[in-house]
């Protein structure tokens, strides 16, 4: 008989209410140590940050944990959803987080998004910083302007799961491998109608933090941004203006890239993180002993749940 | 770029592409720079390319690239924001005009279209 081998990544519901009604939210973890908070892009699922909670080094330091949001992968809409259009709001998507993270007991997590999750970390370094121990922004922007017309997501006409693939597939570098491009279209192709469009909404209007982006404070939590040079949602120039105006912790142009990263390029895209994590790591270990110093007497729990 | 007049062939020989291009049946303008073509499909496989220019032409879709954007487009591999008509269109080298209809339905085929048009990497 062959050995059975599963990954060390395990997948559960977590019954919460979110948004006032009540949820079965799909979360998968991996690892122990610093939890670090991963933030699916629009229209797709937990299943982009397979990489990450597949990789041994980064598991041996921190519990890796990502969530479905509601509508999307394994997470059901709430009930009555037949009823309504769906539209991110950044309200909404900020409260769902920090629910996800008192729910979990999340002691100062760090939490990296991409796309849509990159727009929301900046929302979290000015509304929570002090919740986060650091921030991680992959293809992350104050705001994309739309280039096509979005009613094409979501109507009867298309069919919607591979027009979504179709609209993204370009943002894939043209040198990622194939079979982790296809793996991240088939996220696409999977998604619910018209749930791509509708995370759109906090992506393209509602999300704009232009105006409000300048008052993030990076020495209240570091923020580390990341993008692909292929993406032409959120450009490299996007991040780099972003950077420079909240004085990012680090920004890297991740060479060959596009705007799926960790999932359209795994192995590459980690030896990129690798770095950051170790990072944010060692100033973990750093604010823990100059904390120790200051407390002498202070006999805490240095080795709890971080 | 791949000479237009050989794209019958490049397309009608790649049978999985074929397959999924089988409910197309349309005509498309492709104008790149000063010259233009009409392609037409029919259930998946090229069934003309017809070069311009043209008098009074018929197309459900045009897509018009700039000369310089679809000659690096044509690269075996694109400088970043010329290796997608996506990403030609984000910044303004390419527009899609007409009815966009049969191109958004198919989209990954008719992207798969073009790249056919892309020199092979040597």
């Amino acid at each position: 008989m062959s050995e059975t081998l599963f990954e060390p990544v395990v997948g559960r519901y977590l019954r919460l209410n979110l948004l006032g009604r009540p949820h079965r939210l799909y979360v998968e973890e991996a690892g122990q140590g610093i939890p670090l908070l991963c933030l699916h892009t629009a229209g797709s699922d937990t299943r982009q940050y397979r990489g990450l909670f597949n990789d041994a080094q980064i598991l041996e330091k921190f519990r890796v944990i990502s969530f479905d949001l509601p509508w999307h992968g394994k997470t059901s809409p709430p009930e009555g959803w037949q009823q309504r259009e769906y539209k991110l709001t950044s309200a909404a998507y900020t409260d769902i987080i920090m629910t996800v993270c008192d729910a979990l007991q999340l002691d100062q997590p760090v939490a990296i998004g991409c796309s849509i999750g990159g727009r929301i970390v900046l929302h979290l370094a000015l509304e929570h910083p002090e919740r986060f121990r650091a921030l991680v922004g992959l293809q992350s922007g104050a705001h994309v302007e739309p280039y096509y017309d979005l009613r094409w997501l979501h109507r009867p006409d298309v069919q919607g799961g591979e027009t979504c693939a179709g609209i993204v597939s370009g943002l894939i570098g043209p040198e990622s491998p194939d079979s982790e491009r296809w793996e991240t279209l088939w996220h696409y192709m999977q998604s619910g109608p018209g749930v791509f469009k509708g995370d759109l909404h906090f992506y393209n209007l509602d999300g704009d933090i232009r105006g409000r982006v300048a008052g993030i404070d990076t020495t209240k939590c570091p923020l580390y941004l990341l993008s692909g040079e292929y993406d032409y949602s959120c450009t490299p120039e996007d991040t780099r203006e972003l950077g420079k105006l909240v004085n990012a912790s680090d920004v890297t142009i991740m060479e060959g890239m596009g705007h799926f990263p960790m999932s359209e390029n795994p192995e590459k895209f980690l030896q990129y993180l690798r770095p950051v994590l170790e990072r944010i790591h060692a100033d973990s270990l750093k604010g823990q002993s100059e904390q120790k110093q200051s407390r002498p007497a202070d006999d805490g729990e240095p080795g709890g749940r971080h | 770029m791949q000479d237009p007049q050989s794209l019958p062939e490049l397309v009608n020989n790649d049978a999985w592409l074929v397959y999924r291009g089988r409910y197309i049946d349309t005509t498309f303008l492709l104008e790149i720079g000063e010259k233009s073509w009409l392609i037409s499909i029919f259930e998946g496989a090229v069934k003309s390319v017809q070069s311009g220019p043209f008098v009074m032409p018929r197309w459900a879709f045009a897509v018009r690239v700039q000369q310089s954007a679809w000659e690096e487009y044509c690269r075996p591999v694109p400088k970043p924001g010329y290796h997608d008509i996506m990403a030609l269109v984000k910044f303004k080298r390419a527009t899609l005009e007409g009815d966009q209809q049969p191109l958004m339905a198919n989209l990954l085929y008719f992207k798969d279209l073009l790249a056919k048009f892309r020199e092979k990497k040597s």
